[in-house]
């Protein structure tokens, strides 16, 4: 190839994929790029455009494009319009495609085929990909490929994409050069309107004697009981209760082991090491610090576990149906459900996500609130003090006390979300019109095993990565930092009190005093910026320098048990619910509303309610402990 | 978290009289005394016959339209939320959707038959 075909065609002819939201691209997707590349995120603006490579049957290489679902080809929401800019060509960096690849829901052909109608009418070839077709055989529905591909005029091909059938059809398909043409549209579609397409559907449906209802479902059945006006609420909250009770509950048996692992690698290395800056380096700054937060990721995956499993099984937009309510009153949209929802595996695709909210005012709220929602990086954090503070007592009905405490922390952060929703609400012009809805809620699927595993092993390895790279890096430039300059000659204290951190975490003490925070949890916060978890080795690091060389390898919990106050602890709890301790947050709410404005108020505003937070809990808990 | 609901929509409505939250009254029948979704027993089935948007959000007609909401298409309530029964859990021809009152009000609806297309 000349350098010149690459130039026009960058790696072949770009294929799409594009139908309504949640019927299967993804999974599709996936099966037919396989392991050929990696499903990457396309850098800059269009998250949601996602690029792989696939193979044709006959070898041929091909690029396709993922893109965010959508109703229709009138866009009313960001990631909807990345669908129609590309379909129409408008795309900046991108060419048309040469060929749409129109995911149908085939359980629900009715209303999919309307975009496959509009996709033809762009004068775009076309090939339909029949999803879902077990769902529909097991419903019942049998739906005549042939008939349904004589009546669009282009092919159609059945497909089960989580199984991966029917894509080698489609690879050899696609080798076929008919399909690469668009097929010439019938004399009552070409007026290029859509007011026609309703009768041709019905039409369409008639002959594939599709038209009849839907008998019931089971998941009717399901949702009579999960949607119930008093046992649906009920159901709610003892999902989630059960979620936070897990996560301590589960969680003991491999934290135990990470923690003894540790620290017999600690005292391994410290004995095997003589004394010197080096054995500090490793058994303070690495062991101490970064292995403190490791200990956590048996907790990360029991919440993802759950997580999963809700998105996988369809429970989430009926969780985001009962609590549509609550979000009205506080003037939001259900839509800004699902972005909160992601908010509590990390803040920043949650803020992305509020792409597919309509209303820019709805989706600047739920970007602002979204760092209250409790994101995953917090869980250690919280996970550390409630099991240095709370005494894991039984309660009445098998609850647990710590457990129950995380429930309120995660509650207090939805509490405070919501406030200031309602803030913005009651001050704020167009805060008091009436927001739609329209959300769909799909069959229940029972969760694939190997999905979980996949999100489950997808979910270790990005923590595993952030332990070893910024937390890593920032421990140990705090062991750096504590370090030097040494102690003077006749030193009284711990070397780390005269080094530079020490300076700067007393420098900022008397701010923070009247929160109960010491100097080391001070100085802990100022890497904690750049990711929470670092408070944590941040905090290992400084306790194992300040209690000189012999227990450094000792675990962080019981040191802080023994050193801080009960409202200290309460306090840095209040404060973790609000402060916005993540730049990477605030750098995504740049990049979503493309100015500082947005971000410089995130970043006031949480300081603020986080300093309130924490002030009042310490003086309260004071004055009752007193 | 139920008492702060309740009270949501009322307050919006009675401060202000013009145009933009006329959806509020979406309970009441409408004029020509059409029935809309948002009136229905559950489980009542119906059929679309027509769609009309409130002024303050002439777009919502598209946006039902375009997830189903045409004339002729077979509806009922499958579900209501508490309290003051919204959201509604609504079948629409092959999909549910959920549905806020206001929403289901611009959704004409009448009995299967009177077209005698149903089948």
């Amino acid at each position: 190839m000349t350098e010149a075909v690459i130039h026009v065609h960058r790696g072949g002819p770009l294929l799409a994929l594009v139908g309504n939201p949640n019927c299967g691209k993804t999974a599709l997707f996936n099966r037919l790029t396989g392991s050929q590349q990696k499903v990457a995120n396309y850098a800059g603006v269009t998250v949601e455009r996602k690029e792989g490579r696939l193979l044709s049957a006959a070898g041929r290489a091909l690029r396709l494009l993922d893109l965010p679902g959508t109703y229709s080809l009138n866009p009313r929401s960001p990631d909807e319009r990345v669908t129609c800019d590309v379909l129409a060509g408008r795309a900046r960096g991108e060419k048309r495609p040469d060929l749409v690849v129109c995911v149908l829901d085939a359980t629900n052909l009715r209303r999919t085929l309307r975009l496959v109608l509009a996709v033809q009418r762009l004068g775009l070839p076309c090939v339909v990909a029949l999803n879902m077709a077990d769902l529909a055989a097991r419903r019942g529905l049998s739906i005549d490929a042939e008939v349904l591909s004589r009546e669009l005029g282009v092919p159609v091909l059945r497909t089960v994409a989580t199984a991966g059938e029917g894509v080698a059809e489609l690879r050899a398909l696609l080798d076929d050069k008919a399909v690469w043409v668009p097929a010439a549209l019938p004399d009552s579609a070409a007026d290029g309107a859509a007011d026609g397409d309703h009768e041709r559907i019905k039409q369409i449906l008639q002959r594939l004697q599709l038209d009849q209802d839907l008998p019931e479902l089971p998941s009717d059945r399901l949702d009579r009981v999960l949607l119930h006006p008093v046992a649906g609420p009920l159901i709610l909250a003892a999902v989630l209760f059960l979620l936070f009770q897990a996560v301590f509950a589960w969680a003991t048996g491999p934290m135990d082991l990470i923690k003894d692992g540790m620290a017999a690698l600690g005292e391994w290395v410290g004995g095997a090491l003589p004394e010197g800056w080096l054995r500090s380096l490793l058994v303070d700054g690495l062991i101490a610090g970064v292995g403190g937060v490791l200990v956590f990721l048996p907790q990360i995956l029991i919440l993802f576990f759950f997580i999963l499993i809700l998105e996988e099984s369809g429970y989430l937009p009926r969780a985001a149906f009962l609590l549509d309510r609550l979000m009205g009153s506080v003037g939001l949209s259900g839509r800004s459900f699902i972005p909160l929802l992601s908010s509590f595996a990390c803040a920043i695709p949650g803020i992305m996500a509020t792409r597919s909210i309509a209303n820019p005012r709805d989706r600047w709220v739920t970007i602002l609130i979204a760092p209250l929602m409790t994101c995953s990086a917090r869980l250690p954090v919280y996970a550390l003090l409630i099991g240095a503070f709370i005494p894991a007592r039984q309660l009445a009905w098998g609850l647990q006390l710590q457990g129950l405490v995380l429930f309120g922390l995660y509650l207090a952060g939805i509490v405070g979300a919501l406030c200031v929703a309602w803030l913005l609400k009651r001050f704020t012009q167009s805060g008091a019109q009436v927001r739609p809805l329209m959300m769909e809620l799909p069959a229940y699927h029972w969760p694939h095993p190997r999905n979980i595993a996949l999100g489950l092993w997808q979910r270790a390895v990005i923590f595993v990565r952030r332990v070893g790279g910024i937390i890593m890096v920032l421990t140990l430039l705090l062991w750096l930092l504590a370090s030097f300059p040494g102690a003077p000659e006749g030193a009284s204290e711990p070397a780390i009190v005269y080094s530079l951190a020490g300076m700067l975490g007393r420098g900022l003490a008397p701010l923070f005093e009247p929160l109960g925070f010491n100097w080391q949890i001070c100085l802990a916060l100022v890497p904690g910026m750049a990711a929470r978890e670092v408070v944590i080795s941040a905090l290992g690091t400084v306790y194992a320098l300040s209690s000189g060389g012999a227990d450094a390898a000792e675990a962080l919990s019981p040191l802080i048990a023994q050193s801080w106050s009960l409202p200290t602890a309460l306090a840095l709890l209040a404060w973790f619910v609000f402060a916005p301790q993540c730049i990477a947050t605030l750098a995504a709410a740049r990049r979503e509303t493309g100015g500082y404005k947005t971000p410089a108020l995130m970043l006031a505003y949480l300081f603020g309610l986080a300093y309130l937070a924490a002030w009042l809990t310490f003086k309260i808990s004071s004055a009752l402990l007193a | 978290m139920t008492d702060l609901s309740a009270s949501s929509a009322l307050p919006a409505a009675a401060s202000a009289p013009v145009t933009h939250n006329t959806a509020i009254d979406d309970a009441k029948p409408r004029a020509g005394n059409t029935p809309t979704l948002a009136q229905l027993d559950l489980g009542q089935a119906m059929q679309v016959l027509a769609v009309q948007a409130p002024a303050h959000a002439p777009e919502w007609a598209d946006w039902l339209a375009e997830i189903g909401f045409l004339p002729g298409e077979a509806v009922k309530i499958l579900s209501r939320g508490l309290p003051g029964g919204d959201p509604l859990v609504v079948r629409i021809g092959q999909s549910t959707f959920a549905l806020r009152r206001a929403e289901a009000a611009c959704v004409q609806v009448q009995a299967p038959d009177t077209d005698g297309a149903s089948a």
